[in-house]
């Protein structure tokens, strides 16, 4: 019996292994992407304070830099780690299937139902290699977001040598504008997800040891 | 009167270590300790990476590795889009490191622009003699670091121009600029060589008044505000690194646009 046991669990061991949560890339990818986000919204408020947009500026604390020149050597130094990594994670999540597989497909109904549930906290979160609707759509949405950012962002970088994806964007003042929603809807996201990864522990164990 | 040497009785040198004074001492201090705290935070912790002098270290020579990623993405023939004079920004705003009742006073009929380093014409040129080259208006984007921008229309004469009327060595590296006040910046070559960099004389089609740089500005719509220096006295083909009065405290090289 005891035996038998033994060997069960080590065959759920390596099957659990080898169905791990969150592979290894995922894993890297997504701390790697955590700290060029960090890098490029703290240095980003840093910019945006040199000539505010709206009527408001960023506390100096919050601030990546210390002055404009130093937010700006971080924003285009952590811009290298962001799209590299950014790019590698998009290439193994469509090669892979994983995006397919996790989060697609989003269906409307089901995002409202689950989203009316998250409201009432009753929104189940106990299987985690499955997204509920509510999660696919946040997880697709924040990658789109991510996309923009750094199409709006080269393309107020660059608005001579990229000038066809500045027009796309409205012209040079209009892009200012898109790379700030864009930040703003990864924040608001990074809020979420946060505080979520922190409600549900083993989330963030997963993306930790992968399962 | 403004005589041959830049400023009489005031050392230019002198003058900008003076206004680098008046720069923000402790935010410059604090450069870099909102990457020690980042690293504290995430995944620097125990790389001397968070170290301020080594991290402004390696943030340099990965500034100086965008310089050479933006050569290579700078097209030479690539032409910074033009606007119709209704996109003109009026008032244009004044922007510099001092005031705008501080801008310097230089007398047209004295000025004279100093040539050096790899030319083969080492003369100084008048003003008459400057503007009695062809010349040429644009009305482009003016992009500043601080991320705001405006249209403006600039007229003068194509640096490419003067600058095989000089008889410039074109192979060499770098041109720098020096102003009346002290202030300078330099450029890398294929960007001195575009048809739309400008020796500018007139800004809305009026003489170039003194906050914008009278008598001589370089207007160059293919790099951001700082990298086209006003009241230009001095220009210099080179192949030793000149910087800049804002590059050598950290903003970014070739900034190109």
């Amino acid at each position: 019996m005891a035996t038998s046991a033994a060997v069960t669990s080590s065959s759920q061991t390596k099957r659990l292994k080898g169905r791990a949560i969150h592979p290894l890339w995922v894993r890297i990818s997504h701390w790697m992407n955590a700290l060029a986000m960090i890098v490029m919204i703290g240095s980003g408020w840093q910019i945006y304070n040199a000539s505010p947009i709206f009527d408001f500026e960023f506390p100096e604390r919050i601030t990546i830099g210390g002055w404009l020149a130093g937010g700006i050597l971080w924003h285009f130094a952590a811009m290298w780690l962001l799209v590299a990594n950014g790019l590698v994670y998009l290439v193994l999540g469509f090669s892979t299937g994983r995006f397919k597989a996790k989060l697609l497909p989003i269906r409307p109904r089901e995002v409202v139902a689950d989203l009316a549930a998250a409201l009432r906290f009753r929104l189940a979160h106990q299987d985690l290699s499955s997204y509920n609707a509510l999660q696919r759509i946040l997880y697709l949405g924040v990658i789109l977001a991510g996309v923009v950012a750094v199409l709006s962002g080269l393309s107020i970088w660059k608005p001579v040598q990229l000038q066809e994806l500045t027009f796309l964007f409205g012209g040079y003042e209009n892009a200012r504008v898109v790379h700030f929603l864009a930040m703003s809807a990864i924040v608001a996201f990074l809020v979420v997800h946060v505080v979520l990864a922190l409600l549900v522990p083993k989330s963030l164990r997963a993306m930790i040891t992968g399962r | 009167m403004r005589q041959r040497q830049r400023v009489p009785g005031v050392d230019p040198k002198h003058l900008v270590k003076e206004a680098a004074q008046l720069l923000p001492d402790p935010a410059r201090r604090a450069f870099l300790r909102g990457g020690a705290s980042l690293g504290a935070v995430a995944f620097l912790a125990g790389c001397d990476v968070i170290d301020g002098a080594s991290a402004e270290h390696a943030l340099r020579a990965i500034s100086r590795f965008n310089d050479r990623a933006q050569a290579l993405l700078f097209n030479p023939n690539r032409l910074a889009p033009t606007f119709p004079e209704s996109a003109i920004a009026r008032p244009f705003r004044f922007n510099a490191f001092y005031r705008e009742d501080e801008a310097p006073v230089v007398d047209g009929g004295s000025y004279r622009l100093k040539v050096g380093g790899l030319v083969q014409e080492k003369r100084d040129w008048r003003l008459e003699e400057l503007y009695a080259l062809p010349q040429e208006k644009q009305i482009t984007r003016h992009v500043c670091v601080e991320g705001w921008s405006l249209v403006g229309s600039w007229t003068g004469v194509r640096l490419s121009h003067f600058l095989k009327r000089i008889g410039a060595d074109t192979g060499a590296q770098y041109i720098n600029f020096i102003c009346a006040e002290g202030y300078w910046t330099s450029i890398d070559m294929p960007t001195a060589l575009h048809p739309q960099t400008q020796m500018t004389f007139k800004f809305a089609d009026e003489t170039l008044p003194r906050s914008y740089g009278f008598p001589m500005k370089i207007r160059i719509p293919t790099k951001l505000g700082f990298k086209n220096p006003k009241h230009v006295v001095e220009m210099v083909v080179t192949n030793d690194y000149p910087g800049g009065y804002w590059e050598n405290q950290g903003y970014n090289w070739f900034s190109g646009l």
